[in-house]
């Protein structure tokens, strides 16, 4: 069976990648909250932060890139949820293609979508004055942690898309994690949060992947930071691929 | 090969918590033959479907479709089956054409677009074979789904309550399928609550009731059941559906309406 994985997850994939290309809407929504909020900080709030220095929109950029991935990963769920409550899952479990098949499509499919809303969203902050010097390695290695960062979310967003009952709870999942960059480094230094509070914003993963990804187009070292990063993602990546395969062979028999 | 059994179940069993669904099952269907499970909502058709098509695990007893084990073999059981379930599992974002040509190649078969081409002529899809199938009627949603079952020509196919929801011409033309496949020598695994569905397509006929099998046999069979035929003289009225088919000027299909 699996020799057929890559085979049956390329198919899967093309099929997903068409349902995106036909409602492009759902890339364009995932980028446009977010971009609103770039518009909202730079112009509106950006004045009265202090981030001791620097173009405010470079400041922003990495915690924006991350609700951008936060929001997207709900589209995976909802696609998952509708193939679920629509009964095609059951025909592709009835058929001889490979496990995990399915699943492997959707979350492939989630990189891409989330990609090409996080290109958009830099696309805008370039507008509005975002610049960098980073070179290619630098950039190739925040493609890698947001990819990476992508590829935890959307597995956590698998397991909502498999076990939701309706449509509208499918992507309630997102909330809290659309949430979790405004405790965190992301819009405002921790230095100025209270105690509590600012222990943490500086222990919950966002912190350390907004800091390297900043410290990296920045060209600054990246520290501790980016080992940090990277173990959170791997280790959140884990439990969640765990969790969702568990709930798919679960569900699924 | 048509005295094989292509499906043979003994004391299937399943529970869903304290309330057991399948309660002992024990059912043959000879390789080539059309079976209608016959059974009120809630009686456990679809857990029997599920079960014999891999998606469900029993409790306990056997089960062998096409001589494998569901339960030890299930790859093998996969390859030689196909489900039709009770909702048309389309996908409604594709064309009519996308969605053969994903299962063909799901099944791994050499030119799916030619067997897509094929089975849209077939069901008489051609034209709309490059719409959304969002846009279709529910008729020509139940005819894409039984085409995509088709795919790979499997050699039992399973079809829960292949009706449900359908005008009646769209129920003709499944039956007229069926009646086609079953012809051709595919053994046809069909739940059904609708009792003329099943005087109409089934070799044999078997009741589910409760979670066993408390008949099971040919329609003749099963009349003998009763008291001796009684004959009384009654005014033949035709049915609405009758006259439904017969204004609307279908007259290929209403063979089957016509005998009644």
């Amino acid at each position: 069976m699996t020799t057929y994985l890559v085979r049956d997850t390329a198919v899967l994939l093309k099929r997903s990648l068409r349902h995106i290309l036909r409602s492009p809407d759902t890339i364009i929504t995932t980028a446009i909250t977010p971009i609103a909020m770039l518009l909202l900080f730079v112009y509106v709030f950006g004045g009265a932060i202090e981030t001791g220095g620097g173009r405010y929109v470079n400041y922003l950029l990495p915690g924006i890139l991350l609700i951008t991935i936060a929001s997207g990963v709900a589209y995976t769920a909802y696609r998952l949820f509708t193939d679920v409550s629509g009964g095609i899952v059951e025909r592709f479990q009835s058929m001889p293609i490979a496990r995990s098949a399915l699943l492997w499509g959707h979350v492939l499919t989630s990189v891409v979508a989330n990609l090409i809303s996080v290109a958009l969203v830099v696309l805008v902050a370039v507008a509005m004055g975002f610049r960098s010097g980073a070179g290619a390695l630098a950039w190739l290695a925040v493609l890698g942690i947001l990819v990476l960062f992508t590829l935890a979310l959307t597995w956590l967003a698998v397991i909502p898309g498999l076990t939701a009952n309706s449509a509208d709870g499918v992507s309630a999942f997102s909330y809290p994690l659309i949430f979790l960059p405004f405790i965190s480094s992301a819009f405002v230094p921790t230095s100025g949060m209270p105690g509590p509070v600012r222990w943490f914003a500086q222990h919950q993963p966002v912190t350390s992947i907004v800091n390297t990804i900043r410290n990296l187009y920045a060209e600054r070292p990246v520290g501790d930071d980016g080992w940090i990063a990277t173990a959170w993602c791997l280790a959140l990546l884990l439990v969640a691929y765990v969790l969702a395969m568990n709930t798919y062979h679960r569900k699924m028999a | 090969m048509t005295t094989t059994a292509a499906i043979k179940i003994a004391g299937l069993t399943k529970s869903f918590g304290d309330h057991a669904v399948l309660a002992g099952l024990d059912l043959t269907v000879p390789a080539g033959t059309i079976l209608a499970l016959l059974g009120s909502n809630g009686a456990g058709k679809t857990t029997a479907v599920k079960i014999l098509s891999t998606l469900v695990k029993a409790d306990g007893g056997t089960a062998t479709v096409n001589g494998y084990d569901v339960a030890t073999q299930p790859a093998k059981v996969r390859e030689s089956i196909s489900l039709t379930g009770q909702f048309a599992a389309v996908d409604e974002i594709l064309t009519g054409g996308e969605n053969l040509v994903l299962i063909g190649q799901l099944r791994h078969l050499r030119n799916p677009a030619g067997i897509a081409d094929d089975l849209l002529a077939r069901f008489e899809l051609t034209d709309a074979a490059s719409r959304r199938v969002g846009t279709y009627s529910g008729g020509m949603r139940r005819r894409l789904d039984i085409a995509m079952s088709l795919i790979g020509d499997p050699p039992v196919l399973f079809l829960d309550e292949p009706t449900t929801g359908l005008d009646p011409q769209s129920r003709h033309e499944v039956w007229k399928t069926v009646q086609e496949l079953a012809g051709q020598g595919t053994t046809v695994l069909l739940t059904t609550q609708h009792l003329d569905e099943a005087e109409q397509l089934a070799d044999r006929i078997a009741i589910l009731h409760q979670g066993r099998i408390i008949a099971d046999g040919s329609l003749a069979e099963l009349k003998r059941l009763l008291p001796p035929t009684k004959i009384e003289y009654v005014e033949k009225q035709p049915t609405l559906e009758d006259v439904f088919l017969a204004i609307i000027g279908h007259a290929g299909l209403d063979k089957a309406a016509a005998q009644r």
